[in-house]
């Protein structure tokens, strides 16, 4: 990574972390919801940005890691966190692995219906069923903690900690996923995404490979859905919507896939945008339509893309490369 | 199962496959043809539900006149955002389609809020179609359903012939196979474009004018129908017309009985049902093959 890229977001993180600093507890709770939707976004553009996965189902493995902490701690009182976080992460990627070798015989379109069949499928199976709370979800009355023994580490009942928190959480998975497309192996995700055909004639697995791809994304989607969970108190159905998988295939396109950064930014971006418009009329869907229809038809290769033909046009190609 | 239930679920599974393959026939050949994934497709559904209870409870039109009208009025909007949003989406990838099109759900969906409001609006059925009829001595069952999946079939095989006996058909049969072959060939395929999208909402529409007394009007009824139609689409292969006739029988059998076996699982079992189809054969019942 160029030292410009790391100063650039070690400002950012610096930034955000002066925020519970405002001691608003609107404002850190806010910025708490954002930074999990990175994460979310993020964990999608591995699949979406890196190996071509066009998933509409990646709400499941939300979903999945949410239910998983809820039901833990509403059927067995699990508040802790350094259990509660690794349990629904697994949860999350053994949902991911039987999904993904199902759902990865198909390609192209038949691979978006059938990751938001398999979605749809745990949305019911919630709705459905008393066990999961139904329509209402799982309403958790007790906060959560990081305890070892009987000593309590950090309490995230307190909005400052939560925040630090997921911040630390939603770096870890930025700079993780950087260096995963960084390795040898994102080489390979990159060549599987651009032409198939070659990486398999090749000699690659390259079913193998999608199906890890798969895994590390939901996975990293249900840290997300996990820490969702602990900022909320609430597993519902909702999260399992086919709309919710869109909405964060929103945020990456948005930003711009295939970049990271542009994914995070457009969970920012989307989440203000849906956030503002609501603040102004009641009527929001109307303009976050229309910007997504704009976006999509006009900034291609998103908001990161539209920053980098801005600044071939100024500063000539060379500064692009 | 008694005799008699088992009946009145096979003409529900019949109704409802019927009316899923209205929209779904839409959704297939324009993916079929103009390689467009359209999720706003269930958006003429909705709309035409709108309209028909706008013309018919409000402005006391004559019930033809109405369904007419409703249909007409929704190919016209289909035309126009086929024109403006979906043409220069043909040679993007699938990513692009699936978002604009989410985009377009979200402003049809805000527009019907804004129009009808939030609420549920209660469509009646037809004064001359309401009452029921005995089929035995046991079975009794809606006209007005009966009159549903009548209208279902007859329109599926009137696209039947369209598609498998016609000039145009022949076209589109050959577009869903190969595009660029079909355009190399000389024909100019952006009327055949638009007339197969016309025909698309059309069909999207007429199901939703249908559909408006026995299902309920609201903001968000095109979300949950689209989903289905794209279950019986991938079921049956995707630009396939005789899959997605197949493909709406068998969501149909499935959703009834499943009702009434499994009331537990009910809604997870269509799904269940694809997920099983594409791990069989992962093109669809009727697909091409790779």
């Amino acid at each position: 990574m160029r030292s410009v890229t790391v100063v650039a977001a070690a400002a950012i993180v610096a930034m955000l972390a002066a925020i519970p600093l405002f001691d608003s507890p609107y404002l850190t709770t806010h910025f708490t919801r954002i930074l999990i939707y990175m994460i979310f976004a993020m964990s999608l553009d591995l699949l979406v940005g890196y190996c071509g996965l066009v998933s509409l189902g990646h709400a499941a493995f939300f979903g999945i890691a949410a239910y998983t902490t809820a039901v833990l701690s509403a059927k067995a009182g699990m508040a802790n966190i350094l259990i509660g976080l690794p349990l629904s992460m697994l949860a999350a990627a053994i949902g991911a692995l039987i999904i993904g070798l199902l759902t990865l015989r198909t390609a192209g379109i038949y691979f978006i219906m059938a990751t938001l069949a398999f979605a749809q499928m745990l949305h019911f199976l919630v709705n459905d069923s008393d066990f999961f709370g139904g329509s209402d979800g799982i309403l958790l009355l007790t906060g959560f903690r990081a305890t070892i023994g009987n000593i309590v580490l950090l309490d995230l009942g307190n909005a400052a900690t939560r925040f630090y928190i997921v911040l630390v959480a939603t770096v870890a998975t930025f700079v993780g996923l950087a260096l995963v497309a960084r390795s040898p192996f994102g080489r390979i995700l990159q060549g599987i995404k651009s032409n198939e055909q070659r990486m398999r004639a090749l000699g690659y697995p390259v079913a193998r490979y999608k199906l890890a791809c798969f895994v590390i994304g939901g996975t990293l989607a249900g840290l997300a859905g996990h820490l969702y969970v602990t900022l909320t108190s609430l597993a519902d159905p909702s999260i399992l919507d086919w709309l919710h998988s869109a909405q964060v295939l929103m945020m990456v396109i948005i930003g711009g896939l295939g970049t990271l950064i542009g994914p995070a930014v457009g969970a920012f971006l989307l989440i203000e945008l849906i956030d503002q418009s609501a603040e102004l009329t009641e009527h929001w869907k109307l303009i976050v339509g229309v910007v997504v229809i704009s976006v999509t038809l006009f900034a291609r290769g998103g908001l990161v893309g539209l920053a980098l033909a801005l600044r071939t046009r100024m500063f000539g190609l060379r500064a692009s490369a | 199962m008694q005799l008699s239930t088992f009946l009145i679920q096979l003409l529900n599974s019949l109704q409802y496959g019927m009316l899923l393959f209205l929209i779904a026939s839409g959704l297939t050949l324009t993916f079929g043809v103009m390689g467009i994934i359209n999720l706003a497709h269930g958006a003429f559904f909705m709309i035409g539900a709108y309209l028909a209870f706008q013309f018919t409870r409000f402005w006391g039109w004559p019930l033809p006149a109405a369904y007419a009208g409703a249909v007409l009025a929704v190919v016209v909007l289909g035309a126009c955002v086929e024109r403006t949003v979906l043409a220069p989406l043909a040679n993007r990838d699938h990513l692009d389609q699936v978002l604009v099109t989410y985009g377009l759900i979200l402003i049809f969906d805000e527009l019907a809020v804004i129009g009808w409001g939030k609420d549920v609006q209660p469509a009646e059925i037809p004064a001359l179609l309401r009452g029921s009829i005995h089929l035995t001595d046991m079975v009794v069952y809606p006209v007005y359903r009966l009159v549903l999946a009548g209208v279902g079939l007859l329109c599926a095989v009137g696209l039947y012939l369209v598609v498998a006996k016609t000039r145009l058909g022949m076209i589109v049969r050959a577009g869903s196979f190969d595009r660029s072959m079909v355009r190399a060939l000389g024909i100019d395929v952006a009327p055949i474009f638009s007339l197969v999208f016309g025909l698309g909402a059309a069909l999207a529409a007429l199901a939703g004018v249908l559909a408006a007394p026995i299902l309920s009007v609201s903001p968000g009824m095109g979300d949950k129908i689209i989903i289905i139609a794209f279950v019986v689409v991938v079921i049956g292969g995707i630009g396939s017309i005789k899959g997605a006739f197949v493909g709406a029988l068998l969501v149909g059998l499935f959703d009834s009985f499943g009702k009434i076996l499994f009331p537990t699982v009910s809604s997870l079992i269509i799904y269940a049902l694809m997920a099983a189809v594409l791990v069989w054969r992962p093109r669809g019942l009727f697909g091409k093959t790779a």
